[in-house]
């Protein structure tokens, strides 16, 4: 046992001391690796940042809402026949909030975007959600400032507004937003509340964070005309696990409202967040496997420059391999001093590249969530090592078996 | 007891479908302390006996004894250890790491047989210094002369305190007098209790000897004892 650490140290120092002779070679196979070590962990570390935002951003739509819509959010179904169906509106949401008994809170959602003003500051293409007061119920809002506009406002569609964190950092940077006076498309807008830090940039214009909301009179009297636009009931079970009662009651009430006979289909969805889950995570496996997959393959071509490199490597130093063995070095010996040799290239690549993938991704971090994982830098590691020591075997096998006669008469 | 005891070795090559004796029927012994000269023309068989004697190479047919081990049957980890310990090599092209420097060079062959750094250190120093080449352990291959580097090459040979120093044509790529004073210090060391064989095709190299086999088409020609055995008058110590 003594005898082989002393036998890898020896021949560590021996494939620094073949590294070092040869610092343009070295330093252009270890490239190879490095790239692959730096694409792939990036790659890893953005899949797993989108995933961390998209996990996060997603359960601040409560996984006990549903949102029954003419529109599915995933369906097979063509998308005229969907369109086809008849609007929701304000009369059916009247409807179903007095039949419906299970949801602690039911509230009728329509959108538009707008641009938001104030002063000389402006958010172009908010997304205006128009519902009741009832709406912060069907969310796990919490505020920065102020309060959810009240039913009294919601009922008399007064021109009232909630912003999002994200809108109260645009157009009011020093927090003073709350009394203020804001331009929605060219309406006034007091701002009766802001909210806090909610969702994750990954739901776009969805965040609640870049959202406006107002009563949903009041985006009927400003921005979209009643029964040309659907609404979207949310609806709140009352919690997780009723979700499933609550729906079975939203469906049967939901078709005595629309007047469903019993052979008719549905003609409206009940959407929910564990829909957009599944979906989602169909999707990024597919990106993570194509992704690791094609970063992969260049970490492969950085391999094979190694076991390239290290053929002509022993061949050049069959001489040296002679000399070696002529002084008593074993099969071993010669083995693991090529392998040392390859698996150092590696590491040190894989290390390189880590530190890039490492500052690559706090660089990117501006722009998109990156998140590196302590087994990413072990997997990295693990595979550099591993890299080496595949590639470097058959080069290092042929060296261990030269003969040491004729490979000291090589020329 | 003798050191090397071989008898009726052969050695066939096969190249193509052809068969090369490169050995035929050859069977000496060396005693310890001896100091032989093999000698032959090129093709005669010597590289392959000095081969054969340097555990570099096997025999085909034959036995061959080494302190009274048996090395025809020894496998190639065996073969590289009685290379480490038991033997010193001196080739005709130095055959030097042309990248490590001369104390590197000296202290392979222990690191090979696991002795520690501090060690041998010390002993490829004093090695060194006993070649004369105290002030020049640091220097690469390159940036010695022939002799130094020839030097460089015997002070690793005498490391392991081994049994026989084999030297292949010591000599062959020095000019005479550097090759003298190589002939001397090969001297001294056999004067310390050394056993030495030579391989040689020069008259004058090999008479340094105090035995010399002629080898003839891969068969001993002749095998006698040096009646005027050149010997140095005068010991040289390092060459600077």
């Amino acid at each position: 046992m003594r005898y082989i650490f002393f036998e890898i140290k020896e021949g560590l120092l021996i494939a620094f001391r073949a590294l070092r002779s040869n610092k343009v070679r070295t330093s252009l196979t270890m490239l190879g690796i490095f790239i692959g070590i730096t694409v792939v962990v990036l790659m890893s570390t953005a899949i797993k940042g989108i995933d961390n935002s998209f996990q996060q951003g997603i359960s601040a739509l409560g996984s006990d809402v549903l949102y029954i819509d003419k529109w599915a959010w995933f369906s097979n179904e063509d998308w005229w026949r969907l369109r086809n169906r008849k609007n929701i509106d304000m009369e059916d949401y009247e409807k179903f909030k007095e039949l419906a008994r299970l949801p602690i809170a039911v509230a009728p959602v329509i959108n538009s975007q707008q641009t938001v003003k104030f002063q000389d500051r402006r958010v172009e293409g908010v997304f205006l959600n128009g519902s009741s007061s009832d709406y912060v119920k069907t969310t796990n809002f919490t505020f920065d400032q102020g309060r959810f506009y009240s039913e009294v406002e919601s009922n008399a569609s007064r021109q009232v507004a909630v912003i999002g964190s994200e809108i109260a950092k645009n157009l009011f940077p020093r927090g003073d937003a709350l009394d203020k006076t804001i331009k929605v498309g060219g309406a006034n807008f007091k701002i009766v509340g802001v909210l806090s830090e909610q969702g994750s940039f990954i739901l776009g214009p969805w965040n609640p964070d870049n959202q406006v909301f107002i009563p949903i009179g009041s985006i009927f009297k400003n921005f979209v005309a009643e029964h040309r636009g659907t609404v979207t009931l949310n609806v709140r079970a009352p919690n997780p696990s009723l979700v499933e009662e609550t729906k079975a009651e939203a469906e049967g009430v939901m078709r005595k409202v629309r007047g469903l006979k019993y052979d008719e289909e549905n003609d409206f969805s009940i959407n929910q967040q564990e829909g957009l889950m599944d979906n989602y995570n169909s999707v990024v496996g597919v990106i993570q496997i194509a992704g690791l997959f094609i970063t992969g393959l260049s970490l492969f071509v950085g391999a094979i420059g190694i076991m390239n490199i290290m053929f002509v490597s022993v061949r050049e130093r069959t001489r040296e391999i002679g000399i070696r063995k002529a002084i008593g070095a074993r099969r071993r010996t010669i083995l693991s001093q090529f392998l040392l040799e390859s698996t150092a290239i590696c590491i040190f690549g894989g290390i390189a590249g880590l530190i890039a993938a490492v500052l690559g991704s706090m660089m990117l971090n501006q722009y998109f969530p990156t998140s590196i994982q302590v087994d990413a830098v072990i997997i990295a590691i693990g595979v550099s090592a591993i890299t080496g020591i595949l590639s470097g075997f058959a080069p290092a096998y042929t060296a261990s078996k030269l003969d040491p006669v004729d490979s000291l008469r090589y020329e | 007891m003798n050191i090397i005891n071989i008898e009726h070795i052969a050695k066939i090559y096969e190249v193509g479908f052809e068969q090369v004796h490169a050995l035929r029927d050859v069977s000496l012994k060396i005693d310890k302390n001896e100091y032989v000269a093999i000698m032959g023309p090129s093709g005669s068989g010597k590289s392959t006996l000095m081969n054969m004697l340097g555990c570099l190479d096997t025999p085909t047919t034959g036995k061959y004894d080494f302190k009274g081990v048996s090395v025809s049957e020894m496998n190639d980890n065996e073969l590289a250890r009685i290379r480490n310990k038991e033997i010193g090599f001196v080739f005709q092209t130095f055959n030097l790491l042309p990248r490590s420097d001369a104390l590197h060079n000296v202290e392979l062959p222990l690191i090979y047989s696991g002795i520690p750094y501090a060690e041998r250190r010390e002993k490829a120093e004093k090695a060194l210094a006993d070649v004369g080449l105290a002030d020049r352990m640091r220097h690469k291959p390159n940036e010695l002369s022939g002799g130094q580097r020839q030097r460089v090459a015997v002070a690793r040979a005498l490391v392991t305190n081994p049994a026989i120093i084999l030297a292949d044509e010591p000599t062959g790529n020095l000019d005479s007098k550097t090759g003298e004073e190589i002939m001397q210090l090969v001297n001294e060391i056999h004067e310390k209790g050394n056993t030495i064989i030579l391989v040689t095709h020069e008259e004058y190299i090999a008479e340094h000897a105090a035995r010399i086999i002629r080898l003839k088409d891969g068969l001993v020609a002749s095998d006698e004892t040096v009646e005027k055995r050149y010997l140095p008058n005068d010991k040289i110590s390092g060459v600077n």
